[in-house]
């Protein structure tokens, strides 16, 4: 008798454990939910900042009534135009190619574990550059074939960079990397010579990327490509999930032979699209992922680099056209200008490599 | 035998590492796979979790050829435990251990009770309950075996295969570690490569001594480890005693040094 009593507190004692663990596990999982809505609410606040300012400030302001009046369809002589034609386009192309670059980016270095492996980086965003330079100077293209020889550029550069290496993980693909992205600056250097001068200026949106092109037939196709390629990126949360671990593990928990490379392919995707209607914005690929995550305690989050993305973007861009009196910068040096620094701090902080045990 | 290789050859193009190797590993024991540096019983494990394809040959799980099976359905019956592994930067236990559940998911299906379930009773098991929420590379080199071990007993999976799960432990993190696979070999099969022939001679119920890519002899620990055998797969001259704790083989070295005088030994 006495046995059995044991025996039952024995296993009713196994049961209050198993369910403390439970709870425990449970806790754990909303507290790390809360605290990456902690980081992303707050970045999605500062988007609506940086996209309100960027709308409504600067040299000619706008009104919050009028903004939403115009929308509307009042014309307002003067308002209207620069808002519709300027303004408020180049905000909605900033943030939509924020959004592309800070999920690619972030795609790429957690897939590849490695922060320093970002598309733009890795030579994939100039591979674009490189193709749509090369139609301007040479084949006298331009318009949607234009971006369309950007696309191809950036996928076959990133194609080749994929073959040479071997494979879609480890030092070798970044150095590469990094020796395709130099060959082709200096591609995109002997072309530029080549260049008269109404094709150069032409040739530096896509040398360095700028929004001052921004139209709403340019946001219209990207919206469209974005519809498509974030819901894929979405759905691959459970092979992004297993990929962290590296390879290995990765097929130990199921992940089908090609995910890396679907998932890549989504991410070059991302960047050629974004390079097409921008150019290749320096730096937002690379920076977005690690910013977002040193605000998430060090874990990755695509949601994040996007915000994060999209505001660096639209900031920029806003620095770019206000800061200075009288001086409107592109984008892409602004962000060459904030991104060169962080690219050292990183190497110089020891972020680059990974702690192996 | 669930999982046997039937006359597998494995490389990395080029020279076969392992080569037509035939085996099977017994249900619900401990088989430890030893052999020199370069033997090829890594590499025979990585086949055996069909991390490498063979380039002849075939290893079997439950009947079926493992590399025409779909991963998550492997993944769901094997779980693996690379050499050394590494985890991405800031994670949590309780999010690592929780990746382990990732062949149970569909792609759209949302985590349930189950899931936190099986995350406690692998946390549970390995003692990690109270690591819970801290991040993985805060933890001691010990700790962190645990929690990727408890990574894998979240994946519910009967087969436990482990690529020198000790590696870089100190001895007593190595007896902590294999204590607790001998105690998880209840219902399960366990393969692992060691290093080490007397950890593999103890806690071993079955053992694969491998050479030159070819196994040269398998069985229990106390049949196979002899003198003869050590000398012929390590190319070492040594003495095979009983262990005066468990009874099984203890292989002492023989070497040129022993002791610090010879004179008076």
């Amino acid at each position: 008798m006495n046995v059995v009593t044991e025996e039952m507190t024995g296993r009713s004692e196994r049961q209050l454990g198993a369910e403390a663990a439970v709870l425990t596990v449970r806790a754990a999982r909303t507290r790390q939910r809360r605290r990456l809505l902690l980081v992303l609410v707050p970045l999605a606040l500062a988007l609506v900042v940086a996209f309100g300012l960027r709308v409504l400030g600067g040299d000619y302001l706008i009104s919050l009534p009028d903004f939403f009046r115009i929308l509307g369809g009042r014309q307002i002589p003067g308002a209207s135009f620069i808002l519709m034609e300027s303004k408020l386009p180049r905000a909605v192309l900033g943030l939509l190619v924020g959004v592309a670059f800070g999920t690619s980016g972030a795609i790429f270095q957690s897939t590849l574990r490695n922060p320093l492996a970002s598309p733009d980086l890795l030579g994939v965003s100039t591979g674009a550059s490189t193709a749509a330079v090369f139609g301007i100077v040479v084949l006298g293209i331009s318009g949607p074939a234009l971006s369309l020889a950007g696309i191809i550029g950036a996928l076959a550069t990133a194609l080749a960079i994929r073959f040479i290496a071997g494979s879609t993980s480890g030092y070798r693909l970044v150095l590469v990397g990094v020796t395709a992205d130099a060959a082709l600056l200096a591609v995109i250097q002997y072309l530029f010579t080549r260049a008269d001068e109404y094709d150069a200026q032409l040739a530096l949106h896509w040398m360095i990327g700028s929004l001052e092109a921004a139209d709403w037939q340019t946001i219209a196709v990207l919206v469209a490509c974005l519809a498509v390629l974030l819901p894929l990126v979405a759905g691959t949360l459970r092979a992004r999930r297993a990929l962290e671990l590296g390879p290995d593990l990765a097929t130990a928990l199921g992940a089908g032979r090609w995910s890396s490379e679907f998932l890549l392919l989504l991410a070059v995707l991302l960047i050629a699209f974004g390079v097409a209607a921008a150019g290749p914005v320096a730096f937002v690929a690379f920076a977005a992922g690690p910013i977002a995550r040193a605000l998430n305690a060090g874990r990755t989050t695509l949601v994040g680099s996007a915000l994060v993305g999209a505001v660096a973007m639209v900031a920029s861009d806003y620095l770019g056209a206000y800061a200075i009196a009288d001086v409107n910068l592109p984008v892409g040096v602004v962000t060459g200008a904030f991104g060169a620094p962080f690219l050292l701090w990183m190497l110089a902080a020891g972020r680059t490599g990974r702690r192996v045990s | 035998m669930r999982l046997m290789a039937e006359s597998v050859t494995l490389g990395y193009g080029g020279r076969p590492v392992v080569d037509q190797v035939t085996t099977g590993i017994p249900d619900h024991a401990v088989t430890v796979i030893v052999g020199p540096n370069g033997c090829g019983k890594s590499t025979l494990l990585r086949g055996m979790a069909r991390l490498l394809r063979p380039t002849s040959g075939q290893v079997v799980l439950d009947g079926k050829a493992v590399h025409l099976m779909h991963t998550v359905q492997v993944a769901r019956t094997l779980g693996l435990m690379p050499q050394s592994p590494v985890a991405p930067e800031g994670i949590t236990v309780a999010d690592l251990v929780g990746r382990g559940r990732q062949p149970h998911r569909g792609v759209l299906s949302r985590w349930s009770r189950t899931d936190d379930e099986a995350v406690a009773r692998a946390l549970e098991l390995t003692g990690t309950v109270d690591l819970t929420d801290r991040v993985v590379d805060e933890l001691s080199g010990g700790q962190r075996q645990r929690v990727w071990v408890a990574m894998t007993l979240a994946q519910q999976t009967d087969l436990l295969l482990l690529d020198e799960p000790t590696t870089f432990l100190d001895v007593a993190h190595q007896i902590e570690l294999l204590d607790l696979l001998a105690d998880l070999r209840a219902g399960r099969t366990i393969l692992m490569v060691l290093h080490d022939l007397n950890l593999a001679a103890r806690y071993a119920d079955h053992l694969i001594a491998m050479r030159d890519g070819v196994v040269v002899a398998e069985g229990a620990p106390d049949e196979i480890v002899t003198e003869d055998l050590v000398r012929s797969v390590f190319g070492l001259d040594c003495r095979v005693v009983p262990d005066p704790v468990s009874n099984t083989p203890l292989v002492v070295p023989i070497g040129r040094h022993r002791g610090r005088n010879p004179k008076e030994s």
